[in-house]
């Protein structure tokens, strides 16, 4: 099975040994990844922050560039860049080859945790982390995609990794995009209300499937000098302690 | 309390995270009222379902609203009710005023009605001399307290049994107490009176059927009841969106909005008034006038995003879930409709000039969504109202309340970032300079509070950091990890 990454500018630039964890499990539960190195952004900043013809000039570069490779499917460690790419056919509504486009390639894009539990049907990885481990929901992963079982189900996948649930996993963490930075008094206060449920549970790490929200969290937690670690779940499932 | 403005949403918002009472009386709105939700939503088989029908009936009465207005309309006059048409709520507030100045009367008595609070009809008539009094527990004591709601459903829900106390003690001249039992005695007495001499009852609709004329008024204390069946008129406000087809249609409503709105299986009063007394030695009131309202709502309807705007029923259900509500409260919005709908439709009804930060104020999370039970996209009008304020077009608010303000910087960040990273080139060459750049900040592996002349040049940065480090550009991006571990290998091009 032939998978496209697409790897999303965060983690390609701030953090790209996520994007080397996701290889080697996607590897390891047997897919040829392939890498299209003229991907750049999906426009999620641009699309939610109101600036649609900008938005709309990287969809169109986007659908371009995963049409092509001959993959089966496009694969990304991120659910809001997959969501976005998900919402690009609102981008072109009234524009109907552009939007079958979109719809097309959209119904082949898939979040990495996703990906592995519900096409490859895999839920063992072969993954060890010693300790407890929560997850937090990231919002358009769980509400856009409906991703909620199958990340938990991996992490119980993990040998020696103790599963705790957060009261408010589902709960924002305050990132928002651009909103953490034009309200980031209103974005820190929400953020410290799961700050403070992960400390509570008395955690190892904190995983999440979003970058931007391990930005957020793990900020904080770094601003905190806590123990906790804030990891990406690609690194959890490529652990091997 | 200082009358907050949306225009000032940030600095509302920033005062009330140092509120310390406000955030305390907030912390157990999310887990109460949700909780008690969630366990309502348990009680009923398919709500799912439920949701989905309540969104059919409201979208087939909003692509064929002048219609089912008529209908109601016509029902209701047949029933003995007198129709009044308002384009605004300048013309509202003004019907109102001559329907009570042509019966001579001076007490007014209102039931909680979010469409009055919209117009500001109690300003309107107290201007003219009236002092109408509202019934519902929680509008009489922010009337006491010259405030504004500060939710939809749970209008007094920032205050505080201290300060209730405190308010009565001054205005009512009671002894303060904690006691609960007590304060609401008190109000109970005073209200009692006010019922018995009003000779006005201004109460809202919750739905119009147009099948029957009927409306159809949900509360829990009981004034609303008294407010409209013991003065000689009652006055109905009522958006036009409130009307509804059949009378069976308020069955799926009546099950989904209690349940959102308080948790409860249902509202402990449910009053449906069908026109006036039948006969004339009957209790009730010899007069009933329902104002129809617009004031911005067909203007809603027009566009075919913006109109499920239109399918909301009030339920409050939105705000109890929204992380920003939670933290920020009501007032902060600035207007009567705050929290997520709030942040949709008061752009809509005054104009994004004055409300453009309010779809901003939203980190897009999507729980309200997921809890209206009419099924209405809010992220989606959200990042419908971003583009019209970006883009200027805000077609209908713009033209009717002036252009939004600019925001020139902003539009050359993200044009310059569309044009570098639609080029690979420039996108990697990009990073090569910021890594380089960032040197200036990263200590120790992040980048910790920037403070000086480097937080002015980038506000952003210095917003993130002062509460949160921000992690450095790695030293070498993916795709140049993979360049070099791949080099030489057959991979797409």
């Amino acid at each position: 099975m032939r998978i496209s990454l697409f790897i999303t500018c965060l983690v390609d630039q701030l953090w790209p040994s996520v994007g080397a964890s996701a290889v080697e499990v996607l590897r390891r539960a047997g897919c040829e990844v392939a890498f299209d190195e003229r991907q750049t952004c999906c426009g999620q900043p641009a699309f939610n922050t109101g600036y649609r013809a900008e938005a709309r000039r990287l969809a169109r570069r986007f659908i371009e560039i995963f049409e092509e490779g001959g993959a089966e499917y496009v694969v990304s460690p991120s659910g809001s860049c997959t969501a976005m790419a998900h919402h690009f056919h609102e981008l072109f509504a009234d524009d109907e080859p552009w939007r079958r486009r979109a719809e097309a390639l959209a119904a082949r894009t898939y979040e990495f945790g996703a990906f592995l539990v519900k096409v490859l049907k895999v839920e063992d990885v072969g993954a060890s982390f010693k300790g407890r481990v929560t997850w937090h929901d990231a919002c358009h992963g769980l509400r856009d995609l409906g991703i909620k079982e199958e990340p938990r189900r991996l992490i119980r996948g993990v040998r020696g990794a103790e599963f705790v649930e957060l009261p408010n996993a589902d709960a924002c963490c305050g990132f928002g995009g651009t909103f953490s930075v034009k309200y980031p008094e209103i974005s820190v206060a929400i953020l410290d209300h799961k700050i403070d449920a992960i400390e509570k549970a008395g955690v190892r790490a904190v995983v999440s499937g979003d970058a931007s929200c391990l930005m957020q969290i793990g900020g904080r937690l770094t601003r905190n000098n806590s123990n906790v670690k804030a990891m990406h779940i690609a690194e959890l499932l490529a652990s091997r302690e | 309390m200082h009358q907050q403005t949306s225009e000032t949403f940030d600095r509302n918002a920033r005062e009330a995270l140092a509120d310390v009472q406000l955030r305390g009386a907030l912390r157990n709105l999310a887990t109460t009222f949700g909780g008690r939700r969630k366990e309502a939503i348990a009680t009923v088989e398919d709500w799912e379902g439920l949701r989905e029908r309540a969104r059919a009936a409201k979208d087939e009465t909003l692509a064929h609203l002048d219609r089912y207005l008529e209908q109601f309309a016509g029902n209701a006059e047949r029933a003995g009710a007198r129709i009044h048409w308002a384009r605004d709520g300048a013309e509202a507030c003004r019907i109102v005023l001559d329907l009570i100045r042509a019966r001579g009367a001076s007490k007014v008595v209102k039931s909680k009605s979010m469409a009055t609070e919209e117009i500001h009809l109690n300003h309107a008539l107290e201007a003219e001399g009236l002092a109408p009094v509202e019934t519902d527990l929680g509008e009489w004591i922010i009337q006491l307290a010259h405030e504004t709601p500060s939710h939809i459903v749970v209008p007094a829900i920032h205050k505080s049994k201290r300060q209730i106390a405190e308010l009565f003690a001054e205005k009512v001249g009671i002894e303060p107490t904690d006691d609960v039992a007590v304060l609401t005695g008190a109000a109970r007495r005073i209200l009692r009176r006010n019922f018995a001499e009003a000779e006005v009852g201004i109460s809202g609709v919750n739905f119009g059927v147009a099948e029957t004329g009927t409306i159809l008024i949900l509360e829990n204390e009981g004034n609303a009841r008294l407010t409209t069946s013991l003065p000689r008129t009652h006055i109905a406000v009522m958006g036009i969106e409130k009307v509804i087809p059949r009378f069976t249609d308020l069955d799926v409503f009546l099950k989904l909005l209690p349940r959102s709105g308080t948790g409860q299986r249902l509202t402990a009063y449910q009053s449906l008034i069908t026109g006036t007394k039948r006969r004339p030695e009957d209790e009730g009131p010899e007069e009933l006038h329902i104002v129809l309202m617009d004031n911005g709502r067909s203007r809603m309807l027009a566009h075919p995003v913006t109109r499920q705007s239109l399918a909301c029923i009030r339920c409050g259900a939105c705000l109890n879930a929204c992380p920003v509500y939670q933290q920020v409260g009501g007032h902060a919005y600035g207007s009567v409709y705050p929290g997520p709908i709030g942040a949709v439709i008061t752009p809509q009804l005054s104009g994004l000039r004055q409300s453009a930060q309010l779809p901003y104020a939203s980190s897009l999370c999507g729980a309200c969504r997921e809890v209206c039970p009419v099924k209405i996209d809010i992220p989606e009008l959200l990042l419908h109202l971003r583009a019209e304020v970006t883009e200027g077009t805000a077609a209908g608010t713009a033209a009717q309340h002036g252009p939004v303000k600019r925001r020139p910087l902003e539009r050359l960040a993200f044009g310059l970032y569309a044009r570098a990273w639609s080029s690979p080139a420039l996108y990697l060459l990009g990073a090569r300079v910021a890594r380089v750049l960032q040197r200036v900040v990263v200590r120790r592996g992040r980048i910790g509070k920037v403070g000086g002349l480097l937080a002015k040049l980038a506000p952003p940065l210095a917003a993130w950091t002062e509460w949160r480090d921000a992690p450095p550009l790695a030293p070498r991006t993916f795709r140049e990890q993979w360049r070099e571990e791949n080099k030489g290998q057959n991979h797409p091009r």
